[in-house]
């Protein structure tokens, strides 16, 4: 079997699942008490208007008709209309991915340039006072919440030590330095329980490589054992670090909505919220469709991965 | 053959051991985790005689005091008392201590509830998927499709739908956390159709519905009991950031996440609104945790390996 083959087989297999996010999504707006006619009409309009809206709207159809016209419109980017922000939500979508993108980026980046050495250093002095403060603090970052973490940190770091802007974000266009600047304090928030999650499990995987015989022959080959903890184990004992980091997008997701309340970013994160608070369906239901696209395409890639991090691994 | 029923094993598949009650008893975030909750569970139920008064009252010349501030409240009554307001008040003077003593009601009701319903219709679909090849195609490409749409995202999808009130915040955490139980319940069935003693009951033509009971059954407890503590910390969770959010419990209600969603615009001067609810919510959230990996290691050993 190729691994073009099986590129193509794991493809086809996210096809079904997205249908299935793709039908619930569609059903909830359906199940929702109001009539998005009514909405769409306001509220000085007639019984004939809302009818006439409904048929352009094509609500008057047969369900399945209307899940087949909205999911070619959906494949084809069209993903309708705000009620609330009066604009395409493509549009809309597209003005608020830059800074939830950026959130993200910097978020992965820290968590994974502080969890993997902190989980390697946990394996390597397993049972030591370092091990436990590191799954300690694994523990502590899935129990203390998002926003919790996020009005300690701006507290310490904006309002008492004065070192960095309480809230908001500035585009990248507008210079660089401010952009990092507003970033630092919600990424390391956002990174947090993503951190909790990376580390714990390079510990547990490292833990589990380091009693292999290879490990004994490159230290009795004299091998340094930093050589030994980041060539030799970590690199055997990526698949599941790999693994974990896909999945903890959407731990990742999750957070970002909150984060981006609490440091009041304009992204993806807020508009969901902002989309509910305004029962604003066309807008939550693309934000949904979009997340839920991401995290299956990157554990799509994360799965490709696999047989690069393990040349064993063959299909 | 027509005594068969006598052949039946008569014995569950798993007798309990007691050595598995002093094991937990032995285990420190068991009882780290069962303290903590035990103390959240009462702070929760005595709420009234814990020197609270109304957490709903609204006190407009009391609004913003810090911890420790004397307020004048008045009572249904119209009586004029004084008081003091040992975590101070929030935006609207409501007295915040008050407010996250009566909270530990919600968080803890919601947290257990969320479990058992989740754990419930999980065990119910998951043995359904297990034991039954056309059903298990359907659901477990529907579970898929569900895992797919990451949990707070779902939720708050859910939300949208219903009028705010615990229960559309109930339902909507529960329907996310469905999907994980099923899968479990399911490997669990599918490793258990294999074992001898199955088999032997499936020759001596037991019915399906008795051979759930009776042998699938007993063998979900243990990993449901760890399990269920789980969502149970991440219903808390959740719940808690859906009220932050202003999209959860409807804002009057005292949740330690609507006390943190009040204080968030004076956060900066009157930071006690959200530092109290915070470390409550994060402390019971940490035992509920602790308690899940204590009675993870203890009642599951097989699972503990595969974390």
């Amino acid at each position: 079997m190729s691994m073009y083959g099986y590129l193509f087989r794991r493809l086809l297999g996210t096809i079904p699942v997205m249908l299935v996010v793709a039908v619930f999504i569609f059903l909830m707006l359906r199940l929702t008490p109001s009539d998005p006619a009514a909405i769409i009409a306001g509220d000085n309009a007639t019984t004939e208007q809302v009818a006439q809206i409904r048929s352009q709207l094509g609500l008057d159809r047969p369900m399945i008709e209307q899940f087949v016209i909205w999911s070619g419109r959906v494949l084809t980017g069209n993903l309708g209309e705000s009620f609330f922000f009066k604009k395409t939500v493509a549009a809309l979508i597209g003005e608020r991915i830059e800074p939830t993108l950026s959130l993200a980026l910097f978020t992965i980046l820290i968590a994974v340039f502080v969890a993997v050495p902190l989980g390697v250093l946990a394996a390597h002095r397993h049972g030591s006072w370092i091990d436990r403060i590191v799954m300690g603090f694994s523990v502590l970052g899935f129990s203390v919440p998002v926003f919790v973490i996020g009005y300690l940190l701006i507290y310490l770091f904006a309002v008492y030590l004065n070192w960095l802007p309480v809230q908001g974000y500035q585009r990248i266009s507008e210079g660089v330095g401010g952009w990092v600047q507003r970033l630092i304090l919600p990424s390391v928030t956002l990174s947090v329980i993503y951190i909790a999650l990376i580390a714990r499990m390079t510990r547990t995987s490292v833990l589990e490589v380091l009693s292999e015989d290879y490990i004994r022959t490159a230290r009795a080959k004299g091998q340094s054992e930093r050589k030994v903890l980041f060539r030799h184990a970590l690199r055997n004992a990526a698949v599941p670090i790999v693994t974990v980091i896909g999945l903890g997008v959407a731990l990742l997701i999750g957070g970002v909505v909150v984060t981006e309340s609490v440091f009041t970013i304009p992204g993806l994160g807020r508009l969901t919220v902002d989309a509910v608070l305004a029962r604003d369906y066309p807008t939550i239901q693309a934000v949904i469709l979009l997340f839920s696209f991401v995290y299956v395409m990157i554990n799509l890639s994360v799965d490709m991965l696999y047989t690069i991090l393990d040349p064993r691994i063959r299909y | 053959m027509a005594d068969a029923t006598i052949l039946e094993p008569v014995l569950p598949a798993s007798p309990a051991k007691p050595a598995a009650y002093r094991k937990l008893l032995r285990n420190p975030g068991v009882m780290f985790g069962s303290t903590v909750i035990m103390i959240v569970l009462l702070m929760g139920l005595l709420a009234p005689w814990l020197g609270t008064i109304d957490p709903t009252a609204i006190s407009p010349i009391a609004r913003n005091k810090v911890p420790g501030a004397e307020i004048t409240i008045r009572t249904d009554t119209g009586e004029r008392i004084k008081m003091i307001a040992k975590l101070g008040t929030d935006s609207l003077g409501r007295d915040v201590y008050s407010r996250v003593v009566y909270g530990a009601r919600v968080s803890l009701f919601v947290g257990v509830t969320v479990a058992l319903i989740s754990v419930a219709c999980g065990l119910f679909i998951g043995l359904l998927a297990g034991f039954f090849r056309i059903l298990d195609a359907i659901i477990m490409r529907i579970m898929d499709g569900l895992m797919a749409i990451p949990a707070i995202l779902l939720a708050i999808a859910m939300v949208s739908l219903f009028r705010s009130s615990v229960w559309t915040v109930i339902i909507a955490i529960t329907v996310p956390q469905i999907p994980g139980v099923v899968r479990l319940v399911r490997s669990i069935v599918l490793s258990v159709r294999e074992e001898p003693y199955v088999e032997a009951a499936v020759t001596l033509g037991t019915s399906t519905p008795k051979l759930l009971w009776r042998h699938v059954l007993p063998n979900t407890i243990a990993p449901m009991i760890v399990q269920g503590t789980f969502i149970c910390a991440s219903a808390i969770l959740i719940e808690a950031i859906l009220s932050f959010l202003g999209i959860g419990v409807p804002p009057e209600v005292p949740t330690w996440g609507n006390i943190m969603a009040a204080g968030r615009e004076v956060f900066s001067l009157f930071p006690h609104n959200i530092i109290y609810p915070g470390v409550c919510l994060a402390l019971t959230i940490l035992a509920v945790n602790v308690l899940g990996d204590g009675l993870r290691d203890t009642l599951d050993p097989k699972m503990a390996k595969r974390v």
